[in-house]
């Protein structure tokens, strides 16, 4: 199939904008059969827009569409799929409560004459579609009970498999463990020879290199550049996606990386013993202030739990915790709040309002100091535009709703959220999953200011690059259990990976 | 009638007319309809738009407008309440149960002074809502199942009280203001539009009700943010509670006996009048002024088809039909309004 070039899908001249802000701006773009096409550009550069109009997400656009050479225009989602394109979006779009196989088969379970669920035969077909793709899980187990890397490399499968002549994956691999990304690049070079052709985003520039035979780059809604993967280099892809000079911004952290000696401030956090069913086995650690606490570990080692237990949304089963000194059992999420400990879970969609404004979601978490009874809204905007100049959120637009704004900026707002309101200690989770390089440096100087102004900060990631381009001291998670600390000592990513 | 907390205009970069038109649709509709009926039945009947007739709508949609405001709490916060008219059913009924009844009433009354029985009857409606609140938060039944519970423990305690008699009196104030006038306006539409005025006011103004609709608007990232959001939802029961037993007890004086199943259609119009409006079912968006569009919508409905002469047989289904309608444009409303979003 490599030897027909004829473009499946060609766009000509694609214009997108968005309530008066354009997402894109006359962008061409053209996909052969058999090819992978890689996607490179910051937050907001474009890329899921361009993607969505591709899957029939967003049907209001100006400019040409072809699909084997006919113009279309589809309707809706369900047009796209049936012109057989497919996507994995980068938020899973699973039903947990469902079993495995109901998953992989959702929306076309095989059926009886008389309309019933062939439970048996579905339960088989997709136990054999994801061992094709090495996934070794019992089809009938509910798919909420696996870990979330699991999860999405099963989505990623059931997408994979559906038969689509299209696939896109928006950031498929950020919450994959390198095995799972193996398993991934695999799939996809079976599928390419098979004549599948595949648009791949990702802000992990080594992968598209690997994965893709070309390369498109945007920039600010346009395309800025696009060539094949072997005649180009990341640097050379940062400097066309950011626009000025690259190479120094994303260190690769492959060399060793001193850390500092053990900070002898006074400790904000003290965590003993704590437990938590499968999920945590007696960590025990402490959290100064003006130090940042790097804590690594794979999908599913047990950091969420942790996260969620400091800000009282879990209750643990053993263990405690202190503040300050002062021992605490965390009732609620409020409890936490006021005993100054503050959470950026690693979903945004968690902890925004999408429907309300920019300074209604960064207020919330301080409306309790700035007003007794009465609503201050003059107050609550002054302080929001503060953050929004502080961190260059864009659009700088206050009264915005939040939806409006793109995945990195409300980042910012779900950092902003809590700045107002400084808590005695801060915990990060992924602070920089899924975003572009200078939205990455940009997080990475928040997080130093606020441990200069004397904040106790733990970050959690699953990334080393992320940890280790924060942390002043690194502990590792291991399957619920802290299995070795780096302090005062040269640590790597490859020594991460060890430890791990 | 769109409270500003629903329609976030400053700042909001939305170009052209359409697409704000279609953002607004939630509060657009409801007017719309209200609009399209009282046009209607003006045309039909000559007797509907006269100022006497304005007074007619408003008293009969007082009793519901009271019992709506504590609902419109508890539906922005994507709960539902359905001890509603039970509760206040059960909070007329003991108000009157703590007065003293003329001898041919044959009810095993406890009577005490007006203010005494008034206290007790709020302080049962406040408890009935704070068992709604605690079998949602603490123990974690959902409201639907909780406030069914609810719903036939109110009639039980009701049941108990009249044992299927009829009460007629209750105190002196609840009298006046139930059945009273001053200056030619009905005591019962002034209280509910001051409670209507006051729920817009808190919802609005108060941290509280900024709270509400954050919790309504997403649960979890209210919880992220560190709210007590078991709090939230608890007060909005009692609230509802609360403004149910009002109404009850106003209502009993209104209609001049306290007895069983008096309440039962305030139940449904309540519910209809806060969701004809406009407030989301989905919770986060709506509010009191949504309520007043709905409950007009409602009143005039009701209080329109008496005067064209329709089968009154017919009038249940037609009320039936325009809650569906209203239903549709409700989940429409939200689709459209995600859509403007994107």
């Amino acid at each position: 199939m490599r030897e027909d070039r004829s473009p499946i899908l060609e766009l000509q001249g694609i214009t997108k904008s968005f309530g008066g802000v354009e997402a894109l701006r006359g962008v061409d773009f053209a996909l052969s059969p058999g090819e992978i096409h890689g996607l490179v550009g910051e937050n907001g550069a474009g890329k899921s827009t361009l993607m969505k109009i591709i899957a029939g997400v967003h049907t209001e656009f100006s400019g040409r569409f072809l699909i084997d050479g006919q113009q279309t225009h589809f309707r809706s989602a369900r047009d796209a799929h049936t012109a057989g394109i497919a996507m994995v979006h980068q938020e899973l779009s699973v039903a947990p409560d469902l079993t495995v196989a109901e998953n992989v088969f959702l929306g076309n379970q095989p059926t009886h004459r008389l309309g019933l669920v062939q439970w048996r035969r579905m339960a088989r077909e997709a136990g054999e579609q994801l061992a094709r793709f090495g996934i070794d899980v019992d089809p009938m187990s509910r798919l909420g009970d696996l870990p979330i890397g699991l999860q999405q490399l099963i989505e990623i499968a059931r997408v994979l498999f559906s038969g689509a002549r299209i696939v896109i994956l928006d950031e498929p691999t950020s919450a994959l463990s390198p095995p799972e990304v193996e398993r991934l690049f695999a799939t996809l070079q079976r599928l390419r020879e098979e004549g599948t052709a595949i648009v791949f985003i990702s802000h992990f520039i080594e992968d598209i290199l690997r994965v893709s035979d070309t390369v498109t780059v945007f920039r600010n809604g346009r395309k800025v550049a696009e060539t094949a993967s072997a005649s180009t280099s990341k640097g050379a892809l940062i400097e066309a996606m950011i626009g000025r000079g690259g190479e120094a911004l994303e260190h690769s952290y492959s060399d060793d990386l001193m850390l500092p000696r053990p900070s002898d401030s006074s400790v904000v956090l003290k965590v003993d013993q704590l437990s938590l069913a499968r999920s945590l086995k007696d960590i025990s650690f402490e959290a100064r202030a003006g130090e940042v606490l790097g804590i690594y570990g794979f999908m599913g080692c047990g950091q969420q739990e942790l996260s969620r237990i400091l800000f009282g949304k879990l209750k643990p089963d053993g263990g405690t915790l202190a503040v300050e000194g002062k021992p605490k059992t965390f009732a609620s999420t409020a409890a936490a709040r006021r005993a100054g400990v503050a959470l950026v879970p690693e979903s945004r969609r968690a902890m925004l309002f999408h429907q309300e404004p920019v300074y209604k979601n960064i207020s919330i978490s301080i409306l309790d100091r700035i007003s007794a009874l009465l609503l201050k809204p003059a107050q609550e905007r002054d302080i929001a535009k503060r953050q929004v100049e502080q961190l260059q959120i864009r659009p700088p637009v206050v009264g915005l709703d939040l939806g409006m704004l793109s995945g990195g900026n409300q980042q910012k707002v779900a950092l902003a959220k809590w700045l107002t309101y400084p808590p005695k200690l801060l915990v990060l989770c992924e602070p920089t999953r899924g975003m572009d390089v200078g939205a990455k440096n940009d997080v990475i100087n928040i997080v130093r200011d606020l441990r200069a102004k004397g904040l106790a900060i733990i970050v959690l990631s699953t990334e080393p690059e992320t940890v280790l381009s924060l942390a002043d001291r690194i502990l590792v998670l291991k399957r619920g259990a802290l299995v070795r600390e780096f302090t005062n000592e040269p640590v790597s990513k490859d020594r991460l990976l060890e430890a791990a | 009638m769109a409270s500003s907390e629903t329609a976030p205009a400053v700042g909001q970069r939305v170009r052209g007319l359409a697409p704000f038109l279609r953002s607004q649709m939630r509060n657009i509709a409801p007017f719309l309809t209200l609009i399209f009926l009282s046009g209607f039945f003006a045309l039909a009947s000559p007797s509907f738009a006269t100022l006497d007739n304005l007074g007619n709508i408003l008293t009969q949609v007082s009793v519901t407008g009271i019992i709506a405001v504590g609902l419109t709490f508890v539906i922005l916060c994507a709960e539902i309440d359905l001890s509603i008219a039970s509760i206040a059913n059960v909070t007329g009924i003991a108000v009157a149960y703590f007065t003293l009844q003329d001898s041919y009433v044959n009810i095993p009354n406890i009577p005490l002074p007006g203010a005494a029985a008034i206290l007790l009857a709020i302080l049962l409606c406040a408890l009935l809502g704070l068992v709604n609140a605690l079998g949602l938060t603490v123990i974690g039944i959902p409201s639907f199942i909780m406030t069914l519970a609810m719903m036939q423990i109110a009639a039980g305690i009701s049941a108990l009280l009249v044992r299927g008699q009829i009460a007629y009196k209750v105190p002196g104030v609840i009298t006046t203001l139930g059945s009273g006038s001053i200056g030619g306006i009905p005591w019962i539409v002034i209280v509910a539009a001051i409670m209507l005025l006051g729920g817009h006011l808190v919802l609005t103004y108060t941290r509280f009700g900024r709270y509400v609709y954050m919790v309504g608007g997403n649960r979890e990232a209210a919880e992220y943010s560190g709210l007590n959001v078991k709090l939230i939802l608890g007060a909005v029961m009692v609230i509802s509670a609360v403004c149910s037993g009002i109404g009850g007890m106003l209502g009993v004086a209104h209609f001049g006996s306290a007895q069983q199943n008096e309440f039962d259609t305030y139940l449904l119009d309540s519910i209809a009048a806060v969701v004809v409006g406009g407030t989301s079912l989905f919770g986060g968006r709506g509010g009191i002024g949504n309520t007043i569009v709905g409950l007009f919508v409602l009143g005039v409905l009701n209080n329109g088809l008496d005067h064209v002469n329709i089968d009154s047989f017919l009038k249940i289904l037609i009320r039936g039909l325009i809650l569906l309608a209203a239903l549709v444009i409700n989940v429409y409303a939200q689709r459209l309004r995600e859509k403007a979003a994107e």
